[in-house]
């Protein structure tokens, strides 16, 4: 038996992972990252568009700080996150955009003077202050007040993973390639590590850590087209499910992105719309404003794809074999600005569309892509369920989305969550708290069970595909757990995901070479996958309202009244064929945004009892401070969640720190 | 306003003929052959497609590296009709039916068409320190420091590097000398001595790559520039790099 120690190993490698493991080794802790794949190569390089932090800089960011970015992110969520971490995120944005501004970010800079812009379709010009010239500037991404969105032309993401990639080389952090987790060790209360399965060889080795941290990002895989890569499979979310202990919170919530290309349904960024570009139907017309009057096609990702989705259904939509699209219309930017702005977008539309986007219009439809679900944690990353799990990025509920994300807040959230979780697990590593206490029993028997696993697969006689049974699962989210749901939809889902389940535990393989199988990958992940798929589905079924991303068209209400509550699911016993779902209480007594109209999409929602009489709290705080730092500490105080690293005000041009 | 859909053509599809250089030194019986698989095309099919295809209903052992299948993250890079590229962003209309695929050449084999580009890296980026060295403490509570818009861009450019390793494939010196840094190393350096918050000199950079594996190996042949899927200004930055260096040298 291979057993490797160390004080915190990492499961995935993107820029959450990467962050989370230099922080503990800044603070003297050992750790190693494991990753499927080359580091550099994580999904977290697709993030083109950028970075939301309220840095304020530019002149349409001009206003902007931590509190504009709050109500933003919360709005956007529909009411679903956990404001003190919404608190705690916005804080930190800054510091971490200007902390990888010292790594080598190229953050592209506000140039002084005036330039021309596209807001709306029509030509404006911006002027710049000369005090702001060589500062980091900011776009206009969907859902925001303000230009906030933080970006290096269109490869903010790869920037950002090389930044952090080479920072994991400089402090000499071993990044274990080509290892994927099979299941954690723990005793129902202690997570101890990870059993994992090296990809080449196909030999296991027991990671043994004081934290194990799962950084593998989203299960956006599950469905059948999604921008994601093919590695956000969900199995992270699934290690934490199989444990039996530690919950996953929000599954259903799943985000559809307005405009990814079909058929590839590769994405073109969020930054087409920031930069002006528009939404056409089949006749030409752009029809966004008539459904979003004051944002168009602006209006926050849930909001725009089903609006989208509702004008398709109108008859609106351009036909083709794959299904119906819309035209994303960027040719009104220019040639300049699209090749310097948009690179990557005009290279997408050349390699797999054969078009080019300063003179055509691109096919569009909206298509999975991100998942706000995830590892259910506290405030400090941590399981609440098992001492020891960790979790941060995409993989975490950590819970700063709610029910949708804001474009430029997933990457934003991967290097802050990082940055904060870390130390949280730097502190625990440091307490007589964090010693391990096991038996080598323990371990052996977590080995032997998943060696026995892999070699009932390569012997099974049985007759079930692990591809076909992977097209299946995908089919069935897609129709039926996708942008619009309804009760009858999702229970046929539920049922077909259950027999699947079954079926997967009778699969056999053609391929029976026990190192480099991509069969046998396949035959475990599906196992795997279905089951992160029920908790989405069985979610998903049982929240009978609309909220942000998850749209029921038997509920289109929002209803805080029953559902201001968090999904939380756990897979109790290995042979269930359903989780168990329970639900965690979002305190509106406690809230410094109380719930309300986003400002966009439909306004029908039903209030939560409390709602009224905490507005008025927040009112009367509000006439009692002048100062924004002070009403924010009476209405809501978060400082204290903090690590020390990461508190204190930001600076700006307009609030210089003395 | 028409738009093409290049998914529209309307042509009977063409039968394809995949010939893909086989091995896995995993297994002590396998010997490297090439093996012919027949598939039919289908619209805006791209080898991603194609290979997936191939996996999931001709032969389940079948290795290749797919990761963002978005021509972003530089995991597919194989040779294509005997041409390095990346597989992802490669569709199928655009190459004759018959369509020979095999590994990179220069990396270490995993089997078929994987190759460990990753471990090569990251050597290279230990070896050639590809980080920002700096001696300031930065407040990040602060406003930060400002750069040129111009020179951020620039900097940018050079950036675009995925390290696929194509231009390590296509690379003559390389295959002479097995620890030449390549076009993708001596481009990183670029990268970062152009970047003021490096704080290396070029002494420090000559150090690094002032010898035979470094910026004096490359033979001039710029078979990284032809290959370069992302366009990179290879062929001028190792001219640049080399004039600097050479200075050095002299000095």
């Amino acid at each position: 038996m291979n057993i490797v120690y160390t004080d915190v190993l990492v499961i995935g490698g993107g820029l959450a992972g990467l962050r989370t493991a230099v922080g503990v080794k800044r603070r003297g802790h050992e750790a190693i990252v494991l990753s499927l794949i080359p580091a550099k190569r994580s999904h977290s390089a697709a993030a083109q568009g950028g970075m939301q932090a309220s840095l304020g800089s530019s002149t349409m960011g001009e206003g902007d700080n931590e509190d504009v970015h709050f109500e933003d992110t919360v709005r956007g969520s529909d009411w679903g996150a956990d404001q003190a971490v919404v608190r705690m995120f916005v804080n930190t944005a800054p510091k971490a955009v200007r902390e990888l501004a010292a790594w080598g970010v190229p953050w592209s800079r506000v140039q002084q003077g005036e330039r021309e812009s596209i807001i709306n379709a029509e030509k404006v010009t911006i002027r710049e202050k000369a005090e702001a010239h060589g500062l980091i500037t900011g776009r206009d991404f969907g859902g925001t007040k303000k230009w906030r969105t933080c970006y290096t032309s269109d490869g903010t993401g790869h920037s950002m993973l090389y930044a952090l990639g080479d920072q994991a080389i400089a402090y000499a952090i071993p990044v274990i390639e080509r290892q994927e987790a099979l299941a954690l060790i723990h005793d129902g209360q202690r997570c101890y590590g990870a059993i994992v399965r090296d990809l080449i060889t196909g030999a296991l080795t027991a990671y043994v850590a004081k934290a194990t941290t799962i950084a593998t990002g989203g299960y956006g895989r599950l469905y059948e087209v999604s921008t994601s890569a093919i590695i956000c499979e969900g199995i992270g979310a699934a290690l934490a499910l199989e444990t039996g202990v530690a919950t996953l919170g929000n599954m259903e919530a799943v985000q559809f992105h307005p405009t990814a290309i079909i058929p590839a349904g590769i994405l073109t960024t969020e930054g087409c719309r920031g930069d002006g570009g528009l939404l056409r139907d089949v006749d030409g017309y752009r029809f966004m404003p008539d459904y979003e009057p004051e944002k168009k096609e602006l209006a926050s990702r849930d909001v725009v794809s089903r609006r989208m989705t509702e004008h398709m259904r109108k008859g609106k939509g351009v036909k083709s074999r794959y299904g119906d699209h819309l035209w994303l219309d960027i040719t009104v930017l220019g040639r300049a600005h699209i090749e310097k702005n948009l690179r990557e977008v005009k290279e997408i539309c050349e390699y797999f569309l054969g078009i080019d986007p300063a003179t055509q219009w691109i096919p569009v439809r909206p298509t999975q892509h991100y998942t706000m679900g995830g590892v259910r944690t506290q405030h400090t990353g941590e399981s609440p369920n098992l001492k020891g799990l960790y979790s941060c990025g995409e993989a975490a509920c950590w819970d700063m989305h709610g029910f949708n994300r804001l474009g430029g807040n997933s990457v934003a959230e991967t290097v802050v969550s990082g940055m904060i979780v870390s130390e949280f697990i730097a502190d625990f590593c440091d307490s007589p708290d964090s010693e391990l206490n096991l038996s080598t029993g323990l371990i052996r028997e977590f080995y032997q069970r998943e060696s026995a696993k892999l070699n009932t697969l390569l012997n099974s006689t049985g007759n079930e595909d692990a591809f076909a049974l992977r097209r299946q699962m995908e089919s069935i989210m897609m129709d039926k757990v996708g942008i619009f749901r309804t009760g009858p939809e999702l229970q046929t889902a539920v049922d077909e995901l259950q027999a699947l389940l079954t079926r997967s535990r009778n699969i056999g393989l053609r391929c029976h070479a026990s190192g480099a199988n991509p069969e046998l990958v396949a035959a475990y992940r599906i196992q795997k996958m279905l089951k992160v798929a029920l908790t989405v589905a069985y979610g998903a079924l049982a929240r009978t309202e609309s909220r942000g991303a998850h749209s029921r068209e038997d509920y289109p209400q929002r209803d805080d009244q029953n559902w201001l509550k968090r999904t939380l699911a756990s897979w109790k016993d290995e042979n269930d064929t359903l989780p168990t779902l329970s639900y965690e209480d979002l305190d509106v007594m406690s809230m410094e945004l109380p719930p309300g109209f986003r400002g966009y999409g439909v306004r029908n929602h039903i209030d939560h009892p409390d709602t009224e009489r905490r507005q008025a709290e927040v009112e009367a705080r509000r006439k009692e401070h002048s100062d924004r730092f002070s009403l924010q500490q009476a209405l809501m105080p978060y400082e204290h969640l903090l690590p020390e690293s990461c508190r204190g005000r930001n600076e700006r041009l307009s609030e210089p720190l003395s | 306003m028409s738009t093409v859909n290049p998914t529209e053509a309307q042509q009977p599809p063409r039968t394809l003929k995949i010939s893909i250089l086989r091995h896995n030194p995993q297994d002590p019986a396998s010997v490297p052959h090439m093996q012919t698989f027949t598939l039919e095309e289908a619209p805006a099919m791209t080898l991603f497609v194609a290979l997936n295809d191939l996996r999931e209903h001709q032969d389940p052992s079948l290795q290749f590296d797919f990761v963002c299948r978005a021509g972003i993250c530089g995991s597919c890079a194989m040779v294509i009709n005997g041409r390095p590229g990346l597989a992802c962003r490669t569709l199928t209309h655009t190459l004759a039916p018959e369509i020979t695929l095999a590994p990179l050449p220069f990396f270490e084999l995993i089997g078929d068409l994987s190759v460990n580009t990753g471990k090569w890296m990251r050597s290279m980026s230990e070896r050639l320190q590809t980080w920002i060295h700096s001696t300031d403490s930065v407040d990040i509570k602060r406003l930060e420091a400002r750069m040129e818009p111009e020179l951020a861009e620039a900097i940018y450019e050079l950036e675009r590097c995925i390290e696929c390793g194509c231009c390590v494939a296509a690379c003559g010196t390389a295959q002479m000398r097995e620890d030449f840094v390549g076009a993708v190393g001596m481009n990183r350096i670029a990268r970062f001595r152009l970047d003021p918050r490096d704080q290396r000199s070029d002494e420090a950079f000559y150090d690094l790559i002032g010898d035979d594996d470094g910026i004096f190996g490359c033979m001039s042949l710029l078979g990284c520039q032809d290959v370069c899927p992302k366009n990179l200004p290879l062929q001028s930055q190792i001219a640049f790099l080399r004039r600097k260096m050479v200075k050095v040298g002299l000095s």
